[in-house]
């Protein structure tokens, strides 16, 4: 009975500003965590356009490994997906800690996107409004 | 070809739907009425017990107008995941609930029941003939974890249910199901693509999720033609878009494209999203691929012991400026109190700072002006766990800081009696899948019928 902590980012992600909450209010249309039966996780990204999909898939702000350091699971754990059809992006990886376990604080894994919002709101973003 | 339209009551049985919206489906042809009733979304708990997830009396509002609909329109009800874990109790209890039912109604019905609860000596055999594949992220197991209390269940497909319709059931009462499998099983017995018929039923068992602009559940009807469906939500003031349709597949699944089930798997990538009108949308595509060997998830659920809890607030700025430390040494003498009083007895203690890290665990840069101390523990028995979180609570609320001279407390609590009882903990055992041939197929998931009157 000895659980792991939740996993999380390793260094500490600044509270989201106003200006960082207005890039992603104009960037995404939905970003939300759910678990996938209990053992894995998944973030659904909706981007405001087709244009803003490529934008931050190109960067590779949303990238695999970016997504492994933040939630903390190793990089080929995160399986990533791009649905251009309806600008969306789906990333999945296992639960550090199994939905229910004792010491588990979110058992349908529906905040866990808060985190990326943090990091999204604390990217640097241009003058055309898009991540750089 | 023929036509073949169905009605998904709700994405989940017990939570509501509009009455308008169900008379609005019988105006048109119908072939069934679905739902799923069962769901992981709340934790271990349902399965370990076999406690239901909503209350009978919500179960029995759905499922009495959803089986008077049914016999109305003289087509099948099929529903899966009795009870939310779907085990056998909960399957019996539905019976119970149908034949209430139809005893205010005075009609019969012929019920098939399905049960999906293994014998247990004969699962740890399968295990030891390497009979179980380990799904993604499946925890390791030992024969042991076959002879655990708490239930077990595998997962049903399609064909254990279009067995029950071929033996002349008006309701099925199925245990754990996959929730697509009751929207695929009567329309792949029609003969219409496999391919099309999996990514229907993997849209709609979420009934109206799949529409925008919802608000609450409510049905939704797929119409099949010769080379794809229709999706149209009965409450006019829904839409399904080709965009709320598409967006639909991501949710709550690992893979937005690809659905395995037990006879094989869909691949929902070229799958193509029509505006048919404002409110309608259809959709052609999906390939379904057999599998080389029939599987049937496995879920488990075993208990680790009981719970006891209390919460308090902190907003001393003192105390949460070294908030760290103060539960570090707050948990030492805890434990060495808690040993000093009971022994060395098995348990775990933890402290949550709400307000804090709780939620994703990400450490923290700034000190809250406020926290909630949550305070858990887990013992083999409820009265071990209330006895220490009991003793617990105590030491917590007077232990001290070092700036503070005297006597402090350190946390306010809105409850007398502030230490709660919180019954069995449970965990998830299982993420496997079970190999079975057709005989064992079907000695797994029994169909049993009876008339119910």
């Amino acid at each position: 009975m000895t659980p792991a902590l939740t996993p999380a980012v390793t260094t500490p992600l600044p509270a989201a500003t106003s200006e960082g909450l207005e890039h992603i209010r104009r960037n995404f249309r939905l970003i939300r965590s759910k678990d996938a039966g209990p053992f894995m996780l998944t973030l659904d990204l909706f981007f405001a356009d087709a244009e803003v999909h490529e934008a931050f898939r190109s960067s590779g702000v949303l990238a695999a490994a970016v997504i492994a350091q933040l939630y903390g699971v190793a990089a080929d754990e995160v399986d990533s997906y791009d649905m251009a059809e309806i600008a969306a992006m789906k990333l999945s990886f296992p639960r550090k800690v199994v939905s229910g376990d004792f010491g588990d604080t979110d058992i349908t894994g529906g905040q866990q996107y808060a985190v990326l919002i943090e990091y999204l709101a604390a990217l640097e973003y241009g003058s055309d409004g898009r991540p750089t | 070809m023929s036509s073949l339209r169905y009605l998904a009551l709700n994405g989940s049985l017990g939570t509501g739907f509009k009455e308008t919206s169900l008379q609005r489906a019988l105006d048109g042809p119908l072939d069934f009425i679905a739902a799923d009733s069962g769901s992981t979304d709340g934790g271990p708990f349902y399965l370990g017990t076999g406690e239901w997830i909503w209350a009978r009396e919500a179960y029995e509002r759905d499922l009495r107008l959803g089986l008077l609909a049914a016999r109305q329109a003289g087509v099948p009800l099929i529903i899966g995941s009795c009870g939310g874990g779907g085990g056998d109790a909960a399957v019996d209890g539905y019976v119970d609930l149908v034949r209430d039912i139809v005893r205010g109604a005075g009609i019969a019905v012929r019920v098939a029941t399905i049960h999906c609860e293994p014998d247990r000596e004969w699962l740890a055999g399968k295990y030891r003939a390497g009979d179980l594949r380990e799904l993604r992220g499946a925890p390791t197991i030992d024969e042991q974890t076959f002879r655990a209390p708490g239930h077990i269940v595998a997962m049903a497909g399609a064909e254990p249910i279009q067995e029950a319709i071929d033996a002349g059931a008006d309701v099925v009462l199925a245990g754990r199901t996959s929730d697509a499998a009751l929207f695929a099983a009567i329309p792949l017995s029609r003969g219409f693509d496999a391919g099309a018929v999996w990514n229907a039923a993997k849209i709609i068992e979420c009934g109206s999720a799949a529409a925008e602009n919802r608000s609450g559940q409510d049905c939704l009807a797929c119409t099949f033609d010769d080379e794809g469906f229709v999706l149209e939500p009965l409450d006019p003031a829904l839409r399904c878009t080709p965009r709320s349709v598409a967006a639909h597949t991501l949710y709550e699944t690992a893979d937005p494209y690809k659905l395995v089930q037990p006879s094989g798997t869909l691949d929902a990538r070229d799958a193509t999203y029509t505006a048919l009108d404002e409110r309608r949308t259809r959709v052609v595509g999906g390939t379904f691929t057999p599998a080389a060997e029939y599987t049937a998830k496995l879920e488990g659920a075993a208990p680790v012991g009981f719970l006891s809890s209390f919460w308090g607030s902190t907003r001393d700025p003192m105390i949460l400026a070294q908030l760290d430390t103060w539960i570090e040494s707050l948990t030492a003498h805890t434990r060495q109190r808690l040993a000093s009083a009971f022994g060395e007895n098995a348990y775990d203690l933890r402290i949550t700072v709400y307000g804090a890290n709780a939620t994703t665990g990400e450490p923290m840069e700034a000190v809250p002006r406020e926290a909630v101390l949550s305070f858990d523990v887990l013992a083999p028995t409820q009265e071990a766990a209330s006895a220490m979180a009991r003793a617990a609570y105590h030491v917590a609320l007077h232990w001290p800081i070092k700036e503070w001279s005297g006597s402090i407390t350190t946390f306010a609590h809105p409850y007398s009696r502030p230490v709660i009882d919180r019954g069995p903990v449970y965990r998830f055992t299982l993420n496997h899948a079970l190999v079975l041939d057709e005989t064992e197929r079907r000695s797994v998931f029994l169909v049993n019928l009876q008339d119910v009157r």
